[in-house]
């Protein structure tokens, strides 16, 4: 996550979009380890990093089956009236934060999500 | 980064007017691993508590569960009639707060003044 983000500003992101990013590849890197890996242990969950002069992409691999959650807006109301799990709020806060997100399942190799944040573009929830 | 632990303080402040307000002071991450401090701390409050502060100046890092914990901890305290007030969180997670729809059901403001005279 920090290191994401260290580069995040060395590429001249504002201090906005790096917390955007720190957030979104925690609750990825999070997803994976709880969801994809189911909490194994000997399992690895993998950040590769790659740039170009516009954008920074954060891929967070794992071992699982691809995301068993959803992006959907979390429902405050159904929460409060516990109709809704508390919890479950992951994959829409990276869909949210940053500029391009997907998730690709592939197993048996295993699954990733892949994030982008692009520098020329003003966020559109700033 | 090592997670870091979750502190919670608390501490009774007399308001202007009304009851006390007791106000629970958060330092460290605030994740899953979180639930005994933060509902621990706020179970541990009376029945008589009717209104609530959380003070997240000190919070390094806060993520989903966390905030989950928090909605929890809102579900409790709207069962006992309390009303919850937040401040001191950064610009980022206010945005977040926002964005997830907590601020439908606790104020967010910027310091604690101002939290605290909101209760009145």
């Amino acid at each position: 996550m920090n290191t994401a983000a260290s580069v995040a500003r060395l590429m001249g992101f504002s201090e906005e979009r790096v917390e955007d990013l720190k957030t979104a590849v925690a609750e990825a890197c999070i997803n994976a380890m709880e969801h994809g890996n189911k909490l194994d242990d000997s399992l690895s969950v993998s950040v590769i990093l790659s740039m170009d002069e516009n954008s920074l992409e954060v891929k967070v691999t794992d071992n699982g089956e691809g995301p068993q959650t959803t992006t959907d807006a979390p429902d405050i109301d159904r929460k409060m009236q516990e109709e809704e799990d508390a919890r479950g709020m992951g994959m829409f806060l990276i869909q949210a934060l940053v500029d391009e997100v997907e998730w690709v399942s592939s197993p048996p190799a295993g699954s990733y999500a892949r994030m982008v944040i692009h520098l020329h573009l003003d966020h559109p929830h700033a | 980064m090592p997670e870091l632990i979750t502190r919670v303080t608390v501490e009774e402040l007399p308001a202007a007017s009304g009851d006390p307000i007791a106000v629970l002071r958060f330092s460290g991450d605030i994740t899953s691993a979180s639930q005994p401090a933060v509902m621990g701390t706020y179970e541990g409050l009376p029945d008589t508590v009717k209104r609530i502060l959380l003070d997240f100046s000190k919070v390094e890092y806060l993520n989903s569960s966390g905030i989950a914990l928090i909605i929890q901890m809102m579900i409790a305290a709207s069962k006992r009639g309390q009303k919850i007030n937040s401040f001191g969180l950064s610009p980022h997670f206010k945005k977040v707060f926002t964005m997830v729809g907590i601020t439908k059901y606790t104020s967010l403001f910027e310091d604690e003044a101002s939290a605290c005279a909101a209760f009145s």
